[in-house]
């Protein structure tokens, strides 16, 4: 086994160059095993345990958590965490292509600017993304406060009733998961448009292509690759979101990120919370399938 | 085509008014003189003032320090020696795809599971030392557990960029390993640790959803608090503490852009 090879230039023996690698190794891995890989091993095993009266965890081993998700609960079957669910996913799905399409205006705007400008601007569209949720969230609130436009509007439509605010509401929820993400598109996004290929573009106006094909056949294509990962990176987040729909959606628009904090806060029910995070992971893992299926080299950062 | 479409145009600077209004709002009402309601009173800087008087505000702060500095500090030492064990190595490729996966969970699992997973964890350990009580050692080892990751990520991409051809010439010319370590990769890697490290720091200057979930009540960091307050009541002095974490957040990206820009022109 012990061979000898040359490995960046050093002649060393393979047992030799292993034991040196692993040495390199064993702290970062250790730490992730303990930290990251076992928590998550205990998380699936408890989502199959129970809970205790006093909120303990009851190490009786059934699948009544998962059917509980799905929802079998003592009062018969009620759709309540499945309607859920699938809000999250479509919230998620609303949220992507919402951003999508606001984000290629916005990468067209930016590319087309002269050099000395262009990341200035790039600039303006990475504070948002670098701010902190939790103050992005509630500075909803100030835009949506009865006193502001937006909502005398709406009470001059009467869509609410006058001296109340626009939140929580499901639409407060839109307009914060929003204005949450739409960097996350945006800057995979203008990293593709950056690099595209006007005369393509060019060439089919030549042509008299409408506007639409120009679109579908000379500028998607050439964007998908960053397109595909502004996708991925808004919607996995966004399936498990919980700050947004928290402080703009409040008990009238939960989300499964919601239904998981609150088995950890006030119903301290981990065994029920884990077997939600498990729902939410099946989401996720079932989004980076479709999208691994069509792009080989997955590259998040 | 040097010229845009004027809806592309408007479109855009609709979009960016979309991503500040509301933070715009936010600074304007943290200078505005009245304690309630939205209405323009005058120009003040009191609510800024009585930020530094308020004692719950201070001590959210330098937790929120104390937090970002030890696991940055640790997550770049241990992200940067597993990056460089897991490129500069001949694993077998099996190996290399699970230590990869490994790696990027933190980036594809929703924080939401992790910090679910932390929970339950911590739950354990507690049985084990009372050190693992909710609080802000709990919130140092989960920021770690994800900044490594990230660091490990950042620095690995670093090693490959920068080939084998200097680590090669050092070993032709007899540099040991210490020295080729030291003297070789360390200050190529240099760029890619430091970006790694801003990445780690701004990360959890950010985090509030695993910080949420690990927190004690005595470990309170600036986003919990903010979170707790508006939950209650908005005031302007959250839109003053909020003003200043966004000039902060500006000056960190702009120094970031700065230098990355200058790593890549390099």
């Amino acid at each position: 086994m012990s061979k000898l090879m040359i490995w960046y230039g050093e002649l060393i023996t393979q047992k030799k160059l292993i034991k040196r690698g692993l040495f390199f190794l064993t702290p970062g891995m250790l730490w992730l095993i303990l930290f990251l890989v076992l928590p998550g091993l205990i998380l699936i095993l408890v989502s199959f345990a129970s809970r205790g009266s006093y909120g303990e965890l009851v190490w009786e081993f059934s699948l009544d958590n998962y059917k509980r998700l799905i929802g079998f609960g003592i009062f018969g079957w009620t759709p309540d965490y499945i309607y859920i669910l699938w809000r999250s996913i479509w919230v998620a799905i609303v949220t992507t292509a919402l951003s999508v399409f606001l984000s290629y205006p916005l990468c067209f705007f930016i590319a087309r600017k002269p050099e000395r400008t262009r990341y200035l601007w790039l600039t303006i569209v990475i504070i948002p993304f670098w701010t902190n949720m939790v103050i992005r969230t509630y500075a909803w609130f100030l835009i949506l406060a009865p006193d502001m436009p937006l909502a005398k509007l709406a009470a001059f439509f009467k869509l609410i009733t006058p001296g109340m605010p626009l939140y929580p509401s499901a639409f407060a929820v839109y307009l914060g998961m929003i204005s949450m993400f739409l960097p996350f598109v945006a800057l995979p996004l203008f990293s593709s448009v950056e690099r595209l290929d006007w005369t393509l573009v060019e060439a089919a106006q030549d042509l008299y292509a409408s506007n639409f094909r120009i679109f579908m056949h000379a500028i998607l294509p050439q964007t998908l690759p960053g397109l595909s990962v502004g996708i991925i990176l808004t919607l996995v987040p966004a399936m498990g979101m919980f700050v947004v729909p928290d402080l703009l959606g409040g008990a009238k628009y939960m989300l499964v990120g919601n239904l998981i904090q609150q088995q950890f806060g006030a119903s301290r029910d981990w065994a029920f919370g884990a077997a939600i995070s498990m729902g939410l992971m099946v989401l996720t893992m079932f989004s980076l399938y479709l999208y691994k299926r069509r792009n080989k080299d997955i590259d998040l950062i | 085509m040097r010229k845009i479409n004027l809806f592309v145009s408007i479109s855009a600077i609709a979009t960016m008014g979309f991503l500040y209004l509301p933070l715009m709002a936010v600074a304007f009402f943290s200078v505005n003189d009245t304690k309630y309601g939205l209405v323009w009173k005058g120009f003040t800087l009191d609510w800024y003032l009585k930020l530094f008087q308020n004692e719950f505000i201070l001590h959210a702060a330098w937790n929120t320090l104390v937090l970002a500095i030890v696991s940055t500090l640790v997550s770049t030492i241990l992200g940067t020696i597993l990056a460089i064990g897991m490129d500069r190595f001949p694993w077998p490729g099996k190996m290399n795809t699970t230590l990869d996966l490994i790696l990027h969970l933190p980036v594809i699992i929703p924080d939401i599971i992790f910090a679910a997973a932390m929970v339950v964890a911590f739950g354990f350990l507690r049985a084990l030392s009372s050190a693992f009580e909710p609080g802000l050692v709990n919130m140092i080892i989960a920021h770690i557990t994800f900044q490594t990751a990230f660091v490990a990520l950042v620095v690995r991409s670093r090693l490959i960029s920068i080939g084998k051809d200097v680590e090669e010439a050092a070993r032709d010319l007899y540099a040991d390993t210490t020295y080729l370590l030291l003297k070789i990769t360390l200050p190529l890697l240099m760029p890619g640790i430091v970006a790694g490290a801003m990445l780690a720091f701004t990360l959890s200057l950010d985090d509030f959803v695993i910080s949420f979930f690990t927190a004690g009540p005595d470990s309170v960091t600036l986003p919990l608090y903010i979170y707790a307050a508006v939950r209650r009541v908005v005031t302007p002095q959250i839109h003053a503490l909020s003003t200043l974490i966004l000039l902060v957040t500006i000056i960190m990206v702009i120094l970031m852009e700065r230098f990355t820009r200058k790593v890549n022109i390099k």
